[in-house]
């Protein structure tokens, strides 16, 4: 028996990944033609009602959306196979604290992270002699600037706060590793850490440009079909409340007036983790009802960067204090850039 | 008798690579043992820092990818 015989038949990659585009292309272009005929043609909506309005919005955003995600998810997944923790692990490596910082805060925007290798890349770190500050910055940076939260913010929201956002996040991410290596918390990294040997390791077999598409386009569908039903589900409670909610109720619970709504917000991002999905269409809504910008970001940057499963998993090779003080100090960076953008808006 | 390492701590991806390594066993009929490494520390220790990984017999094949049963099935024959 060979393994030969269980290949399917190959289409050359240059005409899969060229099909592939043709195919976003159109239906890119065909998107808003096609969602206001079916809303007014064949459902035969009013377009001057509210709820024909609502429903055309959620026939436009959900493909919009959804072929912003395909798109940009599967070409990031497929960049970032060619950055390989290992490199950045030796390009962090003995760094000054300052530019090793901001270096890894960077590097977090980049590279592979899902919360399952937090621990495995945290002991590669610090058993290669990257400083603790440091490899909290990438362990902040690394889920909170990621590409479906920036690409639902971009998409949804628009390119202003998606800039906002990923340097806010970034400032976040410096801050916290700036404070967690001046406190000096090695002694909080549990004890085993600093025994593991990891000898460097070469891979033996290097992926192909073509196993490197189609574990892009792999990871691709297996985050969509995670994400979908929320982004769905968000779209559609958007699209209700853009019509239906009182800007004066939003304004008030949320509004300036009320000095506690950044950290009440903070706070009720936590159990919303991986969720960024689902939230940020509401938050768009919100948005258009007088939610401040800062009270926002506060909002988004909680729900990505600070979550229950990730904390039970870091930890496995953090004391208790070390813990309590990376989300301490995470949370006063989201605190403090809620408030300061809603003084600036 | 080749051993078959899968280091992960049990996400879905590592879940992925267990199930392509058992397919690549029985496609290729090669006496192997599939293990699954959970543990924090040995996963380190390999030097993998991006789960999943895959090792068959000491050499590290694969590292944050999820390779397919039919790879592994040449790794295995070479």
């Amino acid at each position: 028996m060979t393994t030969l015989a269980v290949r399917r038949a190959h289409v050359p990659l240059w005409l899969t990944v060229l099909g592939g585009t043709v195919l976003w292309l159109v239906a890119w272009f065909i998107n808003l033609p096609l969602s206001l005929w079916l809303t007014f043609e064949v459902l035969g909506l009013d377009p001057t009602s509210q709820f024909g309005q609502a429903v055309a919005f959620f026939l436009y955003d959900v493909p919009k959306v959804m072929l912003l995600l395909t798109g940009i998810v599967t070409l990031v997944s497929f960049l970032r196979s060619f950055v390989a923790p290992e490199k950045v692990r030796s390009a962090l490596a003995g760094r000054n604290a300052v530019i090793g910082t901001v270096a890894a805060a960077a590097f977090g925007i980049i590279t592979p992270f899902c919360s399952c290798s937090a621990v495995p890349l945290f002991i590669g770190f610090v058993e290669a002699g990257v400083p603790l500050g440091v490899t909290f910055a990438f362990l902040v940076a690394s889920p909170m600037v990621n590409e479906v939260a920036i690409v639902l913010l971009w998409g949804l929201v628009g390119p202003e706060l998606t800039i906002a956002y990923v340097l806010a996040g970034l400032t976040v991410a410096i801050a916290a590793g700036l404070v967690i290596g001046r406190l000096g918390m090695e002694r909080y990294v549990e004890d085993y850490v600093w025994k593991v040997r990891a000898g460097s390791v070469a891979v033996d077999f290097r992926p192909t440009m073509s196993d490197r598409v189609r574990d892009a386009w792999r990871s691709t569908v297996d985050i969509i079909g995670r994400i979908w039903p929320w982004v769905v589900g968000g779209i559609a409670v958007g699209a209700l409340l853009h019509g239906y909610v009182p800007t004066e109720l939003v304004v008030k619970i949320g509004g300036p007036d009320i000095p506690l709504a950044v950290p009440a917000l903070v706070a009720l991002g936590v159990p919303l983790y991986g969720n960024a999905a689902g939230t940020i269409p509401i938050i768009e809504a919100l948005l258009g009802k007088g939610l401040p910008v800062g009270s926002a970001l506060a909002f988004m940057m909680a729900i990505t960067a600070l979550s229950f499963p990730e904390m039970v998993i870091l930890r496995k090779v953090m004391k208790p204090r070390l813990l309590t003080t990376f989300v301490a100090v995470v949370a006063a960076g989201i605190i403090v850039i809620g408030y300061l953008f809603n003084w600036l808006t | 008798m080749k051993l078959i390492e899968v280091l992960g701590p049990g996400c879905s991806n590592c879940k992925r690579v267990e199930a392509a390594a058992n397919e690549a066993v029985a496609m290729t009929g090669v006496a192997a043992e599939v293990r699954h490494v959970t543990d924090y520390a040995e996963i380190a220790s390999r030097g993998v820092m991006n789960t999943p990984g895959l090792i068959i017999d000491g050499r590290v094949m694969s590292t944050g990818r999820v390779p397919s049963a039919s790879d592994i099935a040449a790794w295995l024959i070479e």
